[in-house]
């Protein structure tokens, strides 16, 4: 036994002192309420007789990218929707930043500091860069009923944003439907970083683009982490989430079957683990 | 930030203005003004052939003539911009102007009149933009079902006959004119920079772009589509009322009979104007300058001494025109 995973295994029964994490059932192993900043409690999800979740117990820390991987229908969907607010929970408990939450919609969790990057990006093909990183969002002057656009800090922000999150792009200007899936990827990222959120989530964020761009993805997802965001990462991609998270979840149908330090797996414990070969439980 | 790394002066078109060149080599540009080269060019054709087509009357003539199919065009296209169609526009503008010829009738003051025929417009923009965004009924259907219901309405009000309504102010407004600006190019030329500067200058009309553009995602980020629909129908019946006030001006009397070239014409404006019927993309300059290009091909075929029968033939072959240079163009 490493001396990391001893100190991870011992490490709880030593500090007795420590206040648990919120919501956390006493020796379930979830880290302390400094390091955890979302925490799903025994969250099920039922459509009619289909449990599509089933009890499952995860948490995302501060600073970290965590991945749930999981086949087709092992649930990753609906439990992202559920954290996101698109599905309320029907039962189990969710804490973020030690508070317990509920979310009756996308909008609340994102009042709450919760992003997430949909596969379809929800961003509009026939508007400008700018205007989607502001979509819904934008800066207005009123007068009377009306809500004039401030056009000139729009675009001085959007420039803003994304030098900050370096990503390149031909021009603020350009349409979306311009751009390459990549360049839109990104887009949606760094829109979903700003607004002062605390958790991104991402629902297979390479899934449709080629290996170049994929890097570049890559390399903004990294960025983000390093500017202190958390990542809940979906991804079929095993070299990626070996290559970018801290932490995986593993998923089958509905449950969580194991968690893992990313340094302390391999890619074929993932593997068995996924197809049943291996559990936790 | 750190930027080190970051050649943003390499980047020339990261500037926050689009440089003209930018803007050129845009095909939307192109498109969305197709119609303004289309209707220069038929001016210089016009303008050669007839020389009786760029007399002062005559300008005047075809800009009054074109002013009511702008007003309405100008609604039609809120309309389809949002991925909608409003096809009861004509009958509403009808279903107004017996409102206010019964007004009128009844002894009602001529600006009572006037506001209830914006009213009546206004009412059926409810109903349609009701039985879409809530009732989930498609556009085309919903705004058929209209159509039926405010000619037939129309009908039932007037009791089938024409009302000749005296008034000096609607007299007024039909021959008067600012300056050398007649009243009615003034009004449909505010009611174009008014949609122009509420689709592209307040948060409406991003809202609007994006719902018709892509409704899921627009929901996705929180804008009621709903209500953005509900809006630019109640926009395009309210601009049939407004039309409704400057068609009976301009013949003397509320009809009760309904004109369906005023619908058509407003969805080959639209179509012209190099506006997307899927919703998403156009301006408001465009179609607004598709209308006038209905208007002038109309009027300079008549000075040619082209018979009326083939006019409509010509305007059908412009708009197919039209739309295949989009399609191509995209």
């Amino acid at each position: 036994m490493s001396p990391t995973e001893f100190e991870r295994v011992f490490s709880a029964p030593q500090t007795p002192e420590r206040t648990p994490t919120p919501g956390a059932p006493p020796g379930s192993g979830v880290p302390g309420p400094a390091e955890v900043l979302l925490l799903v409690e025994r969250v099920s999800k039922h459509f009619g007789a289909i449990v599509a979740l089933h009890e499952v117990t995860l948490w995302a820390r501060r600073g970290e990218i965590t991945a749930i991987v999981g086949d087709n229908g092992a649930g990753k969907s609906t439990l992202i929707k559920c954290i996101s607010g698109l599905h309320s929970p029907s039962s189990g408990r969710l804490f973020f930043e030690g508070k317990e939450v509920h979310f009756a919609s996308p909008q609340e969790a994102r009042q709450a500091g919760i992003e997430t990057v949909y596969q379809n990006l929800a961003m509009i093909e026939d508007l400008t860069v700018w205007q989607n990183l502001f979509l819904n969002r934008e800066r207005v002057k009123r007068l009377g009923p009306l809500a004039i656009l401030d056009r000139r800090t729009m675009r001085r922000e959007a420039l803003r944003m994304l030098r900050q999150f370096e990503v390149h792009l031909p021009s603020i200007h350009a349409r979306l439907r311009q751009l390459s899936g990549g360049q839109r990827q990104a887009i949606a990222i760094a829109r979903a970083a700003s607004w002062g959120s605390r958790l991104l989530i991402m629902d297979e964020p390479t899934a449709a683009l080629g290996v170049r761009e994929t890097r570049r993805v890559e390399e903004l997802i990294l960025r983000l982490r390093d500017q202190g965001l958390a990542i809940l990462l979906i991804s079929h991609n095993f070299e990626q989430v070996l290559r970018l998270s801290q932490q995986v979840w593993v998923m089958r149908s509905g449950r969580v079957v194991g968690g893992r330090r990313t340094n302390e797996t391999t890619s074929d414990e993932l593997v068995a683990m996924i197809t049943g070969v291996k559990s936790d439980e | 930030m750190e930027q080190s790394n970051t050649p943003v002066t390499a980047l020339p078109a990261q500037a926050e203005r689009l440089s003209w060149r930018e803007r050129l080599s845009d095909p939307e540009f192109w498109i969305n003004w197709t119609a303004v080269i289309a209707l220069a060019v038929l001016v210089i054709i016009f303008g050669i052939a007839s020389p009786a087509f760029l007399s002062f009357g005559n300008i005047r003539a075809v800009l009054v003539a074109a002013a009511l199919l702008v007003i309405l065009t100008v609604g039609q296209t809120f309309v389809i911009l949002t991925g909608g169609i409003d096809l009861s526009l004509a009958s509403t503008m009808t279903w107004a102007g017996v409102v206010l010829g019964q007004v009128v009738a009844h002894g009602g003051p001529i600006g009572l009149a006037c506001l209830l025929a914006i009213i009546a417009g206004l009412l059926v923009g409810l109903i349609n933009g009701l039985l879409v965004a809530w009732g989930r009924i498609p556009d085309f259907i919903a705004t058929l079902g209209t159509l039926s219901a405010a000619s037939g309405a129309a009908l039932i009000f007037s009791n089938g006959e024409p009302v000749t309504i005296v008034s000096t102010f609607l007299l007024q407004l039909a021959t008067g004119s600012l300056g050398p600006l007649p009243y009615f190019v003034l009004i449909a030329l505010l009611v174009v920079l008014l949609g122009h500067f509420l689709l592209f200058y307040t948060r409406f009309g991003t809202h609007l772009l994006a719902t018709g553009g892509d409704a899921e995602a627009a929901r996705a980020m929180g804008i009621r589509t709903a209500g953005i629909k509900l809006a630019a129908y109640l926009l395009a019946g309210g601009l049939a009322g407004l039309a409704a006030i400057l068609f009976t001006a301009r013949i003397g009397a509320a009809e009760p009979a309904v004109d369906t070239s005023y619908l058509l014409n407003s969805v080959a404006a639209v179509v012209l104007g190099g506006v997307s019927l899927f919703g998403g993309r156009g301006t408001i300059a465009g179609p607004a300058a598709g209308a006038l290009l209905l208007t002038v091909l109309v009027n300079g075929l008549t000075l040619l001494g082209l018979s009326q029968f083939y006019q409509p033939v010509v305007v059908g072959l412009a708009v197919v025109l039209a739309a295949l240079l989009v399609r191509y163009w995209r």
